[in-house]
């Protein structure tokens, strides 16, 4: 594997079944947490930014170009480039806030 | 026969170890992290660092097991720049322990001013004695903007060989850029936040196995000790060759961190205290 080609050892089919059963579950997964938030009583909040980055995210996956978890990292990830002057707190969210 | 190159065995227990070694752990290195919890004087890091270097060892010994560390104040209480070089000050003195690889993990958090400028004066430490370097970059929404900084830090800096430093915790986003500077890219096998060994395999198949490990980054958190051999599971899993998932897992870090004289993959003889 010196020389990566992008291809995987395994054929689609046999990839397919080796990881289907897994992946319908985080599928299903995801559409539960949705519903979950559909659910839940109503705040002043009407959106989430994260909530808004998993949708964003889903559009990607769904498209027919490569690359697609390097691109919803991407979209999840702070488009800023220079330092921030100081650390507001020790923990990242998990997907940048809306500038 | 595995090494996990990236383990915080302080906050596992020996089960761990013993299931470690039962699964063909033979070496592990333990860069100096976060607690969970801000220590409140340098002292502290003093006594975490004989922790790293004197106890731990010996620990790691009793189950076959051969232990290394690195040393440095961790960018997540980096933010007092008068506290940090107080740590950093204890640094050198424990860059000559026998079991030491270099400084580690160093780098960036939230990616603030006061984490940069600790970084870059880690950096001159490690370069001041010819040190590998171990490197942590952000989490999350963090990473991206984390590893450029932290890239183009090491090269305006310029005093250290790129092929003696490691830039760990990449994902799809950050390997290439890793890689293409000539240093090498450690992928950290998480539940949630970092790869799963499934987008870490795909990662190999899409970016080679040069100059790149894996490791479990086993610590107090949501996290798992075995997750390197489970990751060589899943390889065979895969169709990857015997030949392919021991360079990864075992050649590679031992090619790395063998470039430190203090590496070994040979345990010393346990000792009971």
């Amino acid at each position: 594997m010196t020389t990566p080609t992008g291809k995987p050892p395994l054929d689609r089919k046999t990839l397919i079944d080796l990881g289907f059963i897994e992946a319908r579950a985080k599928v299903l997964d995801v559409a539960a947490f949705l519903d979950r938030l559909d659910r839940a009583p109503a705040t002043n909040v009407t959106t989430d930014f994260r909530v808004d980055a998993i949708r964003a995210a889903l559009e990607i996956a769904l498209d027919a170009s490569p690359a697609r978890a390097e691109r919803i990292l991407n979209s999840w990830s702070d488009p800023s480039t220079q330092p921030i002057a100081h650390a507001d707190g020790k923990a990242a969210r998990g997907a940048h806030l809306p500038r | 026969m595995y090494i996990d190159p990236h383990i915080h065995m302080v906050s596992r227990t020996t089960d761990d170890y013993a299931r470690m070694a039962a699964a063909g752990c033979v070496a592990v290195t333990e860069p100096a992290f976060w607690a969970g919890f801000d220590r409140s004087s340098a002292a502290g890091f003093q006594d975490y660092f004989r922790q790293l270097t004197d106890s731990e060892p010996r620990r790691a010994a009793a189950y076959g097991i051969a232990h290394h560390a690195w040393i440095c104040i961790n960018p997540k209480e980096a933010e007092d720049h008068g506290f940090a070089r107080e740590v950093m000050s204890m640094i050198p003195a424990f860059l000559s322990r026998p079991n030491v690889l270099g400084v580690g993990e160093i780098g960036l958090n939230r990616n603030s001013k006061t984490e940069l400028a600790v970084f870059e004066e880690h950096l001159e430490i490690a370069a001041q004695h010819n040190s590998l370097v171990l490197i942590h970059t952000p989490h999350l929404e963090d990473k991206l903007k984390g590893t450029r900084l932290i890239l183009d830090a090491i090269a305006a800096h310029g005093k250290i060989n790129p092929a003696r430093i490691l830039v760990d915790h990449v994902e799809e986003h950050t390997v290439r850029m890793v890689l293409d500077r000539g240093m090498w890219a450690g992928m950290t096998l998480y539940p949630d936040t970092k790869c799963t060994a499934a987008r870490a395999i795909d990662i190999m198949e899409m970016h080679g196995t040069e100059r790149i490990w894996i490791n479990s980054a086993g610590d107090w958190g949501h996290s798992d000790p075995l997750a390197v051999p489970k990751a060589v599971v899943s390889m065979r899993a895969r169709g990857h060759t015997a030949a392919d998932i021991h360079k990864i897992s075992f050649d590679n870090p031992r090619a790395f961190l063998s470039q430190s004289g203090n590496f070994s993959v040979n345990a010393p003889r346990p000792t009971i205290s």
